[in-house]
């Protein structure tokens, strides 16, 4: 494979937001040759300000105030494929799947980073919260944004060495309050669009339950507390996510009680008292890693905006330091040392 | 930089006579055709000249043409009009234009599948007027508008009365008029529905011409402009333009069609000698001369068109959607192509001003483009 590709070319996933409006325009003031591109990647109903068609308006009229071309890609087939088809299944097995986490594979990283290179890009960028490193030995990671409260390096904890040296993260040194008022003074029409924040193929109007209801057969089951007395139901045992508290006819008055375990299969949850939910090893699968396997005591996270706290990598176990919350497997579990993303795992079945 | 448009399909230019008509029109005459001063019947006897133009290019009395704001009014006029009118059903064949699907589907009609040229299938279509009762309209497209594959109106038209006498026929013949006599091809149909912006007149303007006897509610309803079946002040340059463009298409027409229909065949055999390349449309099948449609093995037509474009080549592939996104094509799909293949797809279309020139740089665009996709990316399409 010949590289034919421009370092000084940029193409810039625009989702007609303010974080990637101001990448671009960012971009552009570094002097970089910039190509705006929307991605479509949902057909269907989405009021969560996603793939909808006001924000595809938004991205190009953002582009054309800056003077670059926009396009449009429809990447629905791989998004359907590789993103709402596992998804889907992830909820059939009791799993709770994050499928940002894995449009940012492959999607976003995984087929746009490739067309980019296959149409002349050097360099994909995003509007992504996050930093991207080099370290001294030239590899690169990937490292919290500035703005602690908007970091999105947990979503970006798959990317290797390959995509790292081709990804720019424009809006990563500034916080969000700084963001918009760089869209405020280059009077770009998104400087005061609220944020998105749901699943795009999920509407918050018919939510989650009424999604999977179209593609999955609910199965009603049990529930159960820790001595294996039924104590509740619920409609659809693939809906329930470790830690949920309501919607399993609990009976009141008694201490509060959470999921503790979610088994499809035998049509039974499990709850327990809050206790029952902090454990002392997660197990994982699914690693990615930034430059090569890491083992021994890293930081961890386990969601989007939670802490990350120390724990022992050991083989395919975490082993927490402090008694940690159950991760719903299906969630990723992303290792940090300091700031700087090492690499990423999913939660899996104990 | 050299370019290429090659996307009449989608649009034409405006022919310099064309625009040339409707200047004063815009600049100069403001009247209300509806209106009785001096003004205004100078409005309307300018309409009416376009009016006059407009059904010679379709073998039509004057008083059948009824003005519209495009192809898609038009479209939506027929269907519903005749739907509203008789309380009837729509049919119409899988490969319309979604100005016809979309109305035929809110009526509940009926969709005939296609042949693998993408041609209706007589037989269903006989099948379906012999099995369902109270069918008002059969609406089958002359020419494609992704492919530019014609249909043989005539033996439709003949099935109907051999079926019942009193179903009408609609046909889209806005990617048709500008390289088939509609005289004779249309014969058959009681209303025929044109546009101007793909015969070298304006976007904005677009007919529906509804022959004597058709019964056709107005959807449109006001003044009572165009004798009480499309209401709204017409839009008087725009349809001067139309009636300019329908005037140049029947007078060069036989030579257009001769010299583009040459430029078209050199465009498509030089892409035909590009490995891993197939014509969509399957030899033999009738089309109009202006469209080479072309499926590229190993290649996205997104990035097809992506590379095309910064070098000057205005193409598309498939349809588009409201975001700009390419859409997979539900012609293609009618057709029985593989969806695999028809994401590869591109729709190169020529026009009355296309010449030697667009041929070469779009062969040696294409080919750039094709080669450098498949060897960076030889994943392309396997999604």
């Amino acid at each position: 494979m010949t590289a034919r590709t421009d370092p000084a070319r940029v193409m810039v996933a625009m989702s007609g937001g303010v974080d990637s409006s101001v990448a671009a325009a960012l971009l552009l003031e570094a002097g970089y040759e910039v190509v705006g591109v929307t991605l479509r990647l949902w057909g269907g109903e989405s009021d969560s300000g996603c793939c909808a068609v006001s924000d595809v308006d938004d991205a190009r009229r953002v582009a054309d105030a800056l003077g670059i071309d926009h396009h449009v890609f429809n990447l629905g087939d791989h998004f359907e494929s590789m993103v709402v088809g596992p998804y889907v299944a992830d909820h059939a097995a009791g799993r709770t799947p994050n499928p940002c986490i894995e449009c940012n594979r492959h999607v976003k990283f995984g087929r746009l980073m490739d067309r980019a290179g296959a149409l002349g890009f050097g360099l994909l960028a995003t509007g992504h919260h996050a930093r991207v490193v080099e370290r001294p030995d030239g590899t690169r990671r990937i490292a919290r944004a500035a703005d602690s409260a908007k970091d999105q390096s947990y979503v970006l904890n798959m990317l290797g060495q390959d995509q790292l040296a081709g990804l720019l993260l424009p809006i990563g040194d500034l916080t969000k309050e700084e963001v918009r008022r760089r869209a405020t003074d280059l009077g770009l029409r998104t400087a005061d669009k609220p944020d998105s924040q749901d699943v795009c193929f999920i509407t918050r109007q018919h939510g989650r339950g009424d999604f999977l209801g179209r593609r999955l057969t609910f199965t009603p089951g049990r529930v159960v507390d820790g001595s294996g007395t039924e104590v509740g139901s619920v409609s659809a045992v693939e809906l329930v996510t470790i830690g949920q508290r309501r919607g399993m006819a609990l009976a009141g008055g008694a201490a509060p009680r959470f999921a503790v375990d979610v088994d499809v299969a035998g049509a039974t949850v499990t709850v327990g008292p809050v206790g029952d939910l902090m454990v002392d090893t997660t197990p994982v699968e699914a690693f990615s890693w930034a430059d090569g396997p890491m083992g021994g005591t890293l930081l961890v996270q386990t969601s989007a905006h939670g802490s990350s706290d120390p724990a022992v990598l050991d083989g395919d176990v975490v082993r927490w330091s402090e008694p940690h919350m159950r991760v719903a497997p299906g969630q990723s579990v992303v290792f940090y040392d300091g700031d700087e993303v090492l690499g990423g795992s999913i939660a899996r079945q104990g | 930089m050299e370019g290429a448009y090659l996307d009449h399909a989608a649009s034409t230019p405006a022919r310099p006579e064309v625009v040339e008509a409707m200047l004063p029109w815009l600049a100069e005459h403001p009247g209300n055709p509806s209106g009785a001063h001096a003004e205004a019947r100078a409005a309307r006897r300018a309409i009416d000249d376009a009016r006059d133009l407009v059904a010679a290019l379709v073998g039509a009395q004057p008083g059948e043409v009824v003005f519209t704001s495009g192809g898609t009014e038009a479209d939506n006029l027929a269907v519903d009009g005749v739907v509203r009118s008789t309380g009837r059903l729509p049919v119409c064949s899988a490969v319309e234009h979604p100005a016809v699907l979309a109305p035929v589907a809110e009526a509940g009609g009926i969709v005939v599948p296609t042949d693998a040229g993408g041609r209706i299938d007589l037989g269903a279509l006989a099948e379906v007027l012999h099995a369902v009762g109270g069918i008002g309209l059969v609406s089958v497209m002359l020419a494609n508008n992704e492919t530019g594959v014609v249909n043989d109106l005539d033996a439709v038209a003949a099935l109907l009365v051999e079926a019942a006498s009193d179903v009408v026929l609609h046909t889209d013949a806005v990617q048709a008029a500008a390289w088939m006599e509609l005289e004779v091809a249309c014969r058959g149909a009681g209303l025929v529905s044109l546009t101007g912006h793909k015969l070298g007149g304006p976007k904005g303007a677009g007919a529906l011409v509804v022959r004597s006897g058709v019964p056709l509610a107005p959807v449109l309803r006001g003044g009572g402009q165009e004798r009480e079946r499309r209401s709204g002040t017409q839009n008087v340059p725009a349809i001067v333009g139309l009636g300019e463009a329908a005037r140049l298409v029947v007078a060069d027409r036989a030579t257009t069609v001769e010299r583009v229909g040459a430029l078209r065949d050199r465009l498509e055999a030089g892409l035909l000698a590009v490995p891993g390349t197939r014509r969509t449309v399957p030899v033999g099948t009738p089309r109009t001369p202006a469209i080479a449609h072309i499926c590229f093995d190993g290649v996205e037509s997104e990035s097809l068109l992506f590379l095309l474009e910064r070098d000057g080549v205005s193409a598309s592939a498939g349809s588009s959607c409201a975001s700009g996104a390419q859409e997979p094509s539900h012609v293609l799909a009618a057709m029985g192509v593989e969806r695999g293949s028809a994401l590869g797809s591109l729709r190169l279309s020529l026009g009355h001003a296309s010449d030697d020139g667009d041929v070469d740089h779009a062969l040696a665009v294409i080919r750039s483009a094709v080669s450098r996709l498949r060897e960076h990316d030889p994943v392309g399409g396997s999604a």
